[in-house]
């Protein structure tokens, strides 16, 4: 294209279009506007060539993280990647998230997630206190509040090698989002798991397969938050359970932690 | 006859929002089985959008707050148009909404002493608002819906299953309300996304918490499920609306780039020391303190500075102002000329704060602003301008058990009541709200539900009719190609031969209609206008068609949100063409004043045909004449020890001399 950079273009994309059957790409040419994102352009096929086209979308700001999929086969969101970080001569891919059986188009199950949400106990509040008479420091919730910005998008359980191509490992994984969840439970100063007897730290290990994770850092490269799943919650949680469990990973991540350092 | 599946739950709440949500969970604890029914995943409702905080006067940072405190700035905030009822029983309960959901895990930012922070924010007197940095709206979501998790685990571990009292059905959306013949709501009737099919619940108690309307509008900071269902399902079911002409235009939208025009920037950005000014480099916001605040604000910019550090020697700067009058301020800015590049004003904070802290303070807004409009907020202004935000409108609901008018058995709490905000709501007081209202919607819609049980009296049956009528209904836009006789029954001259319509390209022209015609600042003439586009969208929404089959299908969807949208923007028009004043979220170019007799004046809305509530909208006779009938309503006086925690002076403002004299 040779047109001036402020005004449109046509790009050239490919959408993956089917269901639980079956399907295949399918390729539009379709307007492109300055300052635009993914989702707008998926927008414009719905309004003018696809009415059908089945995306998931809300907030379009990157807080409710509705919108995944896989664009060039890179898990994002679809309202957070800018049209301006392609190539105007690149064809654009734009497929489900692999790891979760499709419905439609662009839809995908992740009932996984919810499954797995279920599975780790909840916030166990401390006996004694009343309603109102909670009281932290902000550096004692820093770390949980960290997780908490956590927008469940689901790129992190998509990307997430354990269970990406590996349908049989589901069951025993909680998977990095989950397992994030046990970590911020298990930093939440006032948390009172174990007046029930429950060690959150064994649990990852033993109940969410903590273990499977050998901290590759791929969930926290996808993550659209800049959340240090890897590094603040999964690690510190190995070894916390390692305190228990030997964990060869342990070893081999703290040695990866200390040569970046 | 349609096959559709029933089920049998004792409550029944539509939409998972934070108000859905807690009331699901109080209808719960109260022990009654609960089904929540959400038009998105669950996690996923509107309320994640919500970034300031939760306004509650638990007096951690000023220790002078108090709910009395927080009721006079409601009022003030509302024009003192809000239901004082309402009003009272939020700012009470307020504080131990806000405690409770520490107890279920949240994470609120802290004060040095370890308690919950608070903010300050437009219109409210002290720093009031509990958040967690500017993504407090998320962290209520996920408090609420890890709660309901932790009730689930509670059921799984007595009966072996999950979803034995509480259960989310997802991705579900509901068309109609169903109710016997005695008039009692008998259940609501739902299509599930994902595979198009069709279902009934039956349940005495319907809780609708269905959020807002803003899709009506081009500009919005409102997602697609925005389209007014809970109000057009009340509506259709012989419940009422007020205050439909009141819709808040938040003063700060992104502005640029076009695909993000709309979305929200923060009033934390002004609440934590930003400042707008025009292209001249002027704090304009001093030249537009209305009387009724001329008191309450800084009169000169070192004045408004000081108050950050000393509250209570300085009066607090005119950026604070209420939300309907800092966005007519730009308005009026932008239309004078002194406008920003891409036709807002600028929103500064890089040159207020460092930016360490500005980077703490307003996380997503730093990033939003970075990701998708390349500018850094700690380096150089923002460029914002009035966005479509919240509807002040809602469900005519009796205040304290949020039970809808005219209709036993149906409830309405957070954005889709009405009556709470008056004509303009302080921000902050969405999150509250939605938990206090969303508490007691459930629990008076378990209370009525187990009377109903008690009672012995049997459950309304569900109307083999109605059903057949709400599935015809929904799947009217699959047959609209092959609709000539259809089409030409509807009095089309040309014997009804007219091409299926796009519900893209009707929505599309309902948003510019509704932006353009009654938006911001409206005149009759324009009003009427728009109530001329709105009969003639109707009468071509009966053509909306669509392609392909019912899974999944987001253009079948859209055109059944069509019907809700046209009625809700109806309300709207039709009820600010009424409303000859100017009063909060409600500006008239041909009505400038405020008007004290209008002060007490409700304006109700409610279906023209009632009859042909029951049946599908395109059914309605005569479409030139309107779905919605106007009626006004004199609103109840205010008590007596409430109206004494004003000053006289204060009051003559807003109050009639026949009021003050009483």
């Amino acid at each position: 294209m040779t047109t001036a950079p402020t005004t449109g273009y046509t790009a050239h994309f490919k959408v993956w279009r089917g269901d639980d059957e079956g399907g295949g790409l399918e390729d539009f040419e379709v307007e492109v506007n300055e300052g635009e994102v993914v989702l707008d352009i998926i927008h414009r096929l719905q309004a003018t060539q696809a009415p059908d086209l089945a995306v998931r979308w809300n907030c379009k700001a990157g807080k409710c993280g509705s919108c995944s999929a896989e664009i060039n086969g890179r898990p994002r969101l679809l309202c957070m990647t800018r049209m301006s970080v392609f190539d105007r001569a690149e064809t654009i891919t734009v497929t489900p998230l692999r790891a979760f059986p499709v419905v439609r188009d662009l839809v995908t199950d992740v009932g996984f997630n919810y499954e797995k949400a279920r599975e780790i106990p909840s916030f166990v509040p401390p006996e004694k206190l009343a309603p109102g008479e909670y009281r932290m420091q902000q550096e004692d919730v820093d770390r949980s509040q960290e997780f908490r910005k956590c927008i469940e998008c689901f790129l992190c359980q998509d990307t997430c090698h354990v269970v990406r191509d590996h349908e049989e490992n589901k069951a025993s994984f909680a998977g990095p989002r989950f397992l994030m969840r046990v970590a911020e439970l298990d930093m939440h100063p006032l948390d009172a798991a174990k007046d029930e007897g429950l060690d959150r730290r064994t649990s990852a290990q033993d109940e969410h397969g903590l273990g499977y994770c050998n901290i590759t850092k791929c969930c926290t490269e996808v993550c659209p938050e800049h959340i240090k799943i890897t590094d603040n919650a999964l690690i510190p949680l190995k070894e916390r359970a390692a305190d228990r469990k030997y964990d060869p990973l342990v070893w081999l991540g703290n040695k990866i932690f200390r040569r970046k350092e | 006859m349609t096959q559709v599946e029933r089920q049998q739950w004792d409550v029944v709440v539509v939409g998972a929002g934070g108000a859905g949500l807690r009331a699901a969970i109080e209808a719960r604890e109260q022990g009654l089985r609960t089904a929540v029914i959400c038009k998105s995943l669950f996690g996923k409702a509107h309320t994640v959008m919500a970034e300031g905080g939760i306004a509650a006067s638990m007096g951690n940072v000023n220790a002078g707050d108090n709910w009395q405190v927080h009721f006079r700035d409601t009022m003030r905030g509302g024009k003192f148009l809000n239901s004082w009822r309402m009003a009272e029983l939020h700012a009470k309960e307020a504080p131990d909404r806000v405690w409770e959901l520490e107890t279920w895990g949240a994470l609120f930012d802290r004060t040095k002493d370890g308690r919950i922070s608070q903010r300050n924010f437009g219109g409210h007197e002290y720093p009031r608002l509990a958040h967690v940095g500017d993504r407090t709206g998320l962290e209520l979501i996920r408090t609420l819906q890890q709660k309901v998790v932790s009730l689930q685990q509670q059921d799984f571990k007595e009966t072996g299953d999950y979803e034995s009292r509480i259960k989310v059905f997802q991705e579900c959306t509901v068309t109609r309300i169903l109710k016997g013949p005695d008039g009692r709501v008998s259940g609501i009737f739902y299509y599930e996304r994902e595979s198009g099919r069709f279902f009934v619940i039956e349940s005495p108690a319907v809780v609708l918490a269905t959020g807002g309307i803003g899709k009506s509008f081009k500009v919005t900071s409102n997602s697609w499920e925005y389209t007014g269902d809970g109000h057009a399902l009340a509506l259709l079911a012989g419940a009422s609306l007020i205050n439909m002409e009141f819709v808040q235009f938040h003063p700060t939208g992104m502005v640029w780039p076009p695909s993000v025009k709309g979305i929200l920037v923060t009033e934390s950005v002004r609440g934590d020391g930003g400042v707008l000014r025009n292209s001249e480099g002027k704090r304009f916001m001093f030249d537009y303190i209305p009387d009724v605040f001329k008191e309450k604000y800084a009169q000169s910019e070192d004045e408004g500075d000081r108050w950050y550090e000393d509250p209570d020697n300085n009066r607090r700067p005119p950026e604070l102002l209420p939300r309907d009058e800092v966005a007519r301020a730009i308005n009026s800015e932008v239309k004078a000329g002194r406008g920003s590049p891409h036709g807002g004003v600028f929103l500064d904070v890089s040159t207020r704060l460092p930016a360490e802290e500005i980077k703490r303070r307003l996380p997503s807004m730093h990033h939003q602003f970075k990701e998708l409009a390349d500018v850094d907020i700690t380096a150089e202004p923002m460029e914002v301008g009035p966005t479509c935000h919240y509807v002040m409108g809602g469900v005519d609901v009796d205040p304290d058990t949020a039970a809808a008018l005219g209709v036993p058995g149906l409830f309405a709490a957070g954005e889709v009541a009405g009556g709470m905000h008056g004509s303009n709501r302080l921000g902050g007081n969405s999150l509250s709200d939605l938990l206090v209202f969303g508490r007691r919607a459930g629990l008076y819609a378990a209370e009525y539900a187990r009377d109903a049980a008690g009672s012995g009296a049997k459950r309304a049956e569900v109307d083999e009719e109605q059903i057949a009528a709400a599935s015809a209904e929904a799947l009217r836009p699959f047959s609209a190609e092959a609709g000539a006789g259809a089409a030409g029954k509807d009095g089309d001259a040309d014997g009804g031969t007219r091409p299926p319509e796009n519900p893209y390209t009707l929505h599309q022209e309902l948003q510019q209609s509704m932006n353009d015609l009654v938006g911001i600042i409206r005149r009759e003439a324009e009003m009427s206008e728009a109530l001329n586009r709105l009969g003639d969208l109707r009468v071509r929404a009966r053509r909306a068609g669509v392609e392909g089959h019912r899974q999944f299908n987001p253009g079948w969807h859209l055109a059944l949100d069509m019907r809700n949208m046209l009625l809700v923007s109806e309300c709207v028009a039709r009820a600010a063409r009424e409303r000859t004043e100017s009063r909060g979220g409600h500006t008239r170019d041909d009505h400038p004043a405020m008007d004290r007799d209008w002060r007490k004046q409700n304006l109700v809305c409610r279906l023209a045909d009632p009859a042909g509530g029951a049946l599908p909208a395109a059914d309605v006779p005569d479409p030139e004449r309107g779905q919605i009938r106007l009626e006004k309503r004199e609103m109840p006086p205010i008590r007596p020890d409430l109206l004494d925690l004003f000053e006289k002076d204060e009051l003559v403002k807003y109050l009639t001399d026949e009021e003050l004299t009483e």
